[in-house]
């Protein structure tokens, strides 16, 4: 059997070999603050949703919040990863396992805020048993599901031939990866099924992705309550889930290249690229913004203007106008502007203003169609407790300690897809941009 | 259920039957303060008078609707909350999985979430009714139009070897109201008194334009009638 010959690649190597100080103690911090979560957890369990800020009417407030939001952050991964696969966009090659990571561990936590926000967790399980389906929630669980079976099918794909190397490479886990690696040996016959079966998976993807975050969508627009009975919700929130993922990819990517010190792959010109793409997202998200306030202003309808007055001159005012900056101005300002796109502080600065703004968002659609009743009802105004935040603060410790752990089992950058793209792409790119041009002379054969 | 409220005193006295007959227990200060506060019927207010006058602020009980379509039964992930034969929107608690669906999705928020497990100062406890269950801590529940008398009062029927009638059965609210605001009936039967009334000038159904038939009817004379 032939070992894979890695080459410079060595170097991706390097992170799963050798663990220094610094990754303990930051692991340790987020292992604490993930601790400090259990214990905010069991108080809950314990004395029930009391221990949270909810009330009547506002039955819903950060769980819920978070669950919208991590699970847009997971439409970054897989979707972004199989859009550029398919469209055959040579640059994704060093991004694409970072991306599709966080999709997979993201949606675990997704599906942990509903856990939380339950009132009994111990019957979950009812949902299975007495499903009904003609809630939305029922459509979630679906869909959620069946996202988070193809997005882990479409990690490990790409994987398998990284875990061989692994496999070869660190013979004191060989232990680990030898099963993982299902006998790979990258023999022509595996690579073409692999090839297939990636391309298949980035194909059936796509559609279960946007059916996530429609369906999330619809729980809230198939009430009939003011500002949530909206047709456009679908595609508002799909919109938004990409967009926030895209900034989650960014920051990750960041974070990867500078404490692993991949500058050579993760380059100046990736962060530009996804920065282009986030500018359009921006634009996007801004556009669907203002095409669902306009309408239901112009529509003024009782209902529905006081709680858009709430969030526009009331008393969610700070926060909508904070979200209209951090998710269209600032990030509009940084990457409109060739000087700040092409660095990587630009986008990453723009990228943490969108996940900032982009929360919020998710905020103002839960909370304020809420605080007001068709009915009056008074009802002091919702703010979240300890509780609360502490387990908002867990999952995102938590995730990040995952994602840590994860590059410390499996290189972050696909060394098979770089070392592809180094010895095949460029001649193929050239016969490939040759095939547009109507008048290149056949090539001479001696 | 039809509920004049041109005889509505506004007295409460529907509002403590409720508690007392359906194991509600009292809310303290605290709660109210948190606004977790379970009332499976409570006053709301609303604008009376015609156009141009000083208009008087009015309360109307607020029963739960128990409409013909209603907003929370298809939203329900487990089926915990269903409309039944009779037309009457039950919750099914042992199932209720406390994901509060169907509270956000009721129009008249006339549904409650169990924050805690329910206190009653003693003695209370020991004057709880034998006919109701008490909730258990995370989950919702609500007006059940007094389900529990019309389980009794179909024994008795069948008992006596006939049909339910006009009269053997009314939720504890309509037997309080001391000002005989409250009428209660089978709206199917075009003969008995909710009928009539649901058929009277002064009738009209809360927010009527969401489609979600609500099976309590409001008299009010006047053109405000509706207007909240």
């Amino acid at each position: 059997m032939e070992r894979f010959e890695i080459g410079q690649d060595i170097r991706l190597l390097r992170p799963i070999e050798r663990t220094g100080r610094a990754f303990w103690i930051f692991a340790g911090i987020l292992m604490a603050i993930g601790l400090w979560g259990v214990f905010a957890w069991t108080t809950q369990l314990r004395r029930g949703l009391s221990v949270t800020g909810l009330n009547v009417p506002v039955y819903w407030g950060l769980y819920i919040t978070n669950f919208v939001f991590f699970i847009g952050i997971s439409h970054a991964g897989t979707l972004i990863s199989a859009i550029l696969r398919l469209s055959h966009a040579e640059w994704r090659r060093s991004i694409t396992r970072a991306a599709e990571v966080i999709t997979v561990l993201v949606l675990f936590f997704g599906m942990g805020c509903v856990i939380l926000d339950l009132g009994r967790p111990d019957r979950v399980l009812n949902v299975l048993k007495s499903g009904n389906f003609t809630s939305p929630l029922l459509w979630d669980v679906l869909s959620v599901t069946m996202y988070l079976t193809a997005s882990t099918i479409y990690l490990y794909l790409p994987l398998i031939p990284d875990i061989a190397i692994l496999r070869d490479y660190i013979p004191r886990r060989r232990w680990f990866y030898r099963p993982l690696a299902l006998g790979w040996t990258g023999a022509p016959g595996q690579q073409r099924v692999l090839n297939r079966a990636i391309a298949v998976m980035a194909v059936i993807v796509i559609p279960i992705a946007i059916s996530v975050h429609t369906v999330v969508s619809w729980v809230f627009a198939m009430t009939v309550q003011p500002m949530w009975h909206s047709t456009i919700f679908g595609p508002y929130f799909v919109v938004g889930a990409i967009f926030s993922g895209i900034a989650a990819i960014i920051i990750a990517m960041a974070i990867i290249r500078k404490a692993y010190h991949l500058e050579e792959y993760l380059k100046p010109i990736h962060f530009n690229n996804l920065g282009i793409l986030l500018l359009v997202m921006s634009l996007l998200w801004f556009y669907f913004t203002f095409a669902e306030f306009l309408t239901t202003y112009y529509g003024s309808e009782p209902a529905h203007m006081s709680i858009f007055l709430s969030k526009t001159e009331g008393k969610f005012s700070p926060l909508f106008w904070t979200m209209a900056v951090s998710c269209f101005v600032i990030p509009f300002l940084l990457l409109a502007n060739n000087r700040t796109r092409r660095t990587i502080w630009g986008t990453v600065a723009a990228s943490i203003s969108v996940e900032i703004g982009m929360w919020l968002e998710r905020f103002l659609i839960v909370v304020p169609s809420l605080s007001r009743p068709r009915l009056p009802l008074s009802a002091p105004s919702y703010s979240p407790s300890w509780v609360e935040w502490s387990l908002l603060a867990a999952f995102i410790a938590m995730f990040i300690l995952l994602y840590a752990v994860f590059t410390k089992l499996f290189p972050i950058v696909s060394i098979w897809e770089v070392h592809e793209g180094r010895e095949h792409s460029v001649n193929e790119v050239t016969a490939r941009v040759q095939s547009y041009l109507p008048a290149m002379p056949e090539p001479v054969h001696e | 259920m039809a509920i004049d409220l041109d005889r509505c005193t506004a007295c409460q006295a529907c509002v403590v039957a409720c508690q007392v007959e359906n194991n509600v227990s009292p809310a303290g200060a605290e709660q109210w303060e948190e606004g977790r506060a379970i009332s499976w019927l409570r006053l709301v207010p609303f604008q009376d008078g015609e156009h141009g006058t000083r208009p008087d602020l009015r309360l109307m009980p607020l029963p739960c609707m128990h409409c013909q379509r209603p907003p929370c039964t298809k939203v329900c992930p487990v089926k915990a909350t269903q409309i039944d034969r009779e037309g009457l929107v039950a919750q099914v608690y042992p199932r209720c999985i406390g994901c509060r669906y169907c509270t956000t999705a009721c129009p008249y928020t006339v549904r409650h979430f169990n924050w805690t497990q329910p206190q009653w100062p003693r003695p209370m406890e020991q004057a709880l009714s034998p006919d109701v269950s008490v909730r258990p801590t995370g989950v919702v529940e609500k007006c059940t139009f007094c389900h529990h008398r019309l389980q009794r009062a179909k024994d008795n029927a069948r008992m006596e070897g006939r049909a339910l009638r006009e009269g053997d059965y009314v939720p504890a609210c309509v037997e309080t109201c001391p000002a005989e605001a409250m009428v209660f009936g089978d709206l199917d039967d075009p003969a008995s008194a909710v009928t009539r009334l649901s058929q009277s000038p002064r009738a009209f159904r809360l927010l009527e334009d969401l489609g979600t038939e609500p099976k309590v009817i409001y008299l009010s004379k006047g053109e405000s009638g509706g207007k909240v």
